[in-house]
């Protein structure tokens, strides 16, 4: 169960149980649908970006597994109130946590609580649920919004 | 209840493996068997010792290897009941043989306005195929509904069992929630309407003893990975007017009686449906599946995972807040279940790190998922080889499951 505690920390397991920003979100001038084929793991970010390019204000709703729900939630925390650029940066810097190789040490700068994801390295197959909100936030601030698939 | 699991789970070398520092409970026999030794011997000792082409050489090595290629297809006959050899059409998987019946019998005999039914509770592969052949057509499907239990409604069915319906392809045992349905009752209503019949039989041959002959249909296709055997080799059985006068599905080598470029005269069958090299090793695999599955006797087999099924079926009802989906009274040892509070893939990564295998998604059902008012289900599905013990080492497991998630 140790390994497990490693995906599965105490932070993620609260941001499960206690989604924050979850739900519609009023006045949201973006949005756009996550869909993971594999598992059947869906959601919707919402976001209001101003004319300064700021992402005032990010929701999401939808249903999903606890690492893509926890992710989903930490992640509208942690993108409330940036630049667009600043969410591409994290974006990238979120991608490489997740996706490099186990053995190497977990780059976790800039990323302040979005470290506890560093665990599902470990769990390739659960790096998609991990990713699945960060594809959807930036089709929704990209794309202007469509569905996107993490497949 | 008189297998000698002991026995038997040493013939079965993955299964003395350990995962994550804990042995092996694999749980995932639905999605694909594990392999005896006597099947992995078979194949190495083929590659080793037998090995050619076949239907080619004159030479002794590659007569040899078509003799028992072809001796596999009278042995797969005898396991299933065909009356005829020739009946028996070897293909990848069960997933192929039900597009050899849609592109080849399908595209000659549906037309514009015709109907094809199928169930709520089929498999992507017993449906996508049958879509596209409609879409190509002009012909509709029909879907008959199931109940809250999983249970097929047999009224509803012959309800849509109408002068337009051609085909009515349906599965015999569910792979999502192991309902068992009444493939020779259905089978006769649709035979009494002269509709053709098409059986999904992938999860009903590694549980239990089957007779197509009895069971009346006109098609079963199956794969043979999860008869406990290779991947690769899978057999598509017809009745033999039926596949007579079906056109080839592939064309090629082997299946042609003589070609020139004015035109080719096909094969009879089976070699009709057979183009190419085949996956010569793993048809020879799937023979030694067969010989160790009869040394031990579907019957008992049989036996023993329904015993196996009630006693996980008490052992998870235990648990505050599961749900087992499906529960039907006639089912196969398979368990569907939610847990309040806990994603399937949650599950199946905690059940992960203790060793346990299963499945978690919508186990390639998504129309049946939708139907249970589900997103996915975690499933544990059983074997011959599992033991209850390890099933109440899953239940210990999604105990402490709970514990954390909630």
């Amino acid at each position: 169960m140790d390994d497990l505690r490693e995906l599965y920390q105490e932070t993620i397991l609260d941001h499960n149980r206690k989604p924050r920003n979850f739900g519609p979100l009023e006045n949201a001038n973006r949005e756009a649908d996550g869909h993971n084929p594999l598992c059947g793991d869906q959601l919707t970010v919402y976001a209001r970006v101003n004319d300064e390019g700021i992402v005032e204000d990010l929701h999401f709703e939808g249903s999903g597994c606890a690492i893509s729900k926890a992710s989903a939630s930490l992640m509208t925390e942690f993108e409330k109130g940036k630049s667009l650029e600043a969410v591409r940066a994290d974006f990238e810097r979120f991608h490489d946590l997740v996706t490099s190789p186990p053995d190497s040490p977990a780059e976790t700068e800039g990323l302040g609580k979005l470290a506890v994801f560093s665990g599902v390295r470990e769990y390739p197959m659960r790096v998609k649920c991990a990713t699945l909100a960060w594809h959807a936030l930036r089709a929704a601030l990209e794309d202007d919004g469509k569905t996107v698939k993490t497949e | 209840m008189t297998l000698n699991i002991e026995a038997i789970r040493k013939d079965f070398p993955i299964l003395q493996t350990s995962m994550r520092g804990k042995p092996l409970v694999y749980l995932d026999t639905a999605a694909s068997a594990q392999k005896p030794r006597a099947v992995i011997d078979a194949m190495s000792d083929f590659y080793r010792n037998h090995y050619a082409n076949i239907h080619r050489g004159v030479y002794r090595l590659s007569a040899e290897a078509t003799r028992r290629y072809e001796a596999t297809r009278g042995r797969v006959a005898r396991f299933i009941g065909a009356p005829d050899e020739r009946e028996v059409i070897f293909v990848r998987n069960a997933t192929e043989a039900i597009n050899l019946v849609a592109r080849s019998w399908g595209e000659e005999e549906i037309g514009p306005g015709d109907e094809i039914v199928v169930t709520t509770m089929e498999h992507h592969a017993n449906i996508v195929p049958w879509q596209m052949l409609a879409e190509k057509r002009g012909a509709i499907l029909r879907v008959a509904a199931i109940s809250d239990e999983g249970e097929l409604d047999e009224d509803d069915l012959v309800r849509l069992l109408g002068p337009k319906t051609r085909l009515l392809a349906f599965t015999e045992v569910s792979n999502a929630l192991g309902t068992i349905n009444p493939v020779a009752r259905l089978a006769a209503i649709a035979r009494e309407r002269g509709i053709t019949t098409l059986v999904d039989g992938a999860q009903a041959v590694p549980h239990h003893p089957v007779d197509v002959a009895a069971l009346g249909c006109d098609f079963y296709a199956f794969s043979g990975h999860k008869l406990f055997g290779p991947s690769g080799a899978g057999v598509l059985w017809g009745r033999l007017p039926l596949l007579d006068a079906m056109p080839p599905f592939l064309g090629g080598g082997d299946m042609i009686e003589s070609v020139s470029f004015e035109g080719t005269t096909f094969a009879p069958v089976p070699q009709k449906f057979e183009a190419g090299t085949p996956d010569i090793a793993s048809v020879i695999g799937l023979g030694a599946a067969i010989d160790y599955l009869d040394s031990i006797g579907m019957d008992r087999i049989a036996e023993y995972e329904h015993a196996l099924l009630l006693h996980a079926t008490d052992r998870l009802r235990e648990i505050p807040g599961l749900r087992i989906v499906g529960t039907a009274r006639h089912k196969a040892a398979v368990l569907s279940f939610v847990l309040d509070g806990v994603h399937p893939h949650d599950i199946g990564t905690l059940l992960d790190t203790e060793g346990i295998a299963i499945r978690a998604g919508h186990h390639c059902a998504q129309p049946l998922m939708k139907r249970m008012g589900v997103a996915a289900t975690a499933r544990a599905s059983l074997s011959f080889y599992n033991t209850r013990e390890e099933i109440d080492h899953l239940a210990a497991a999604l105990r402490k499951t709970r514990e954390i998630f909630c």
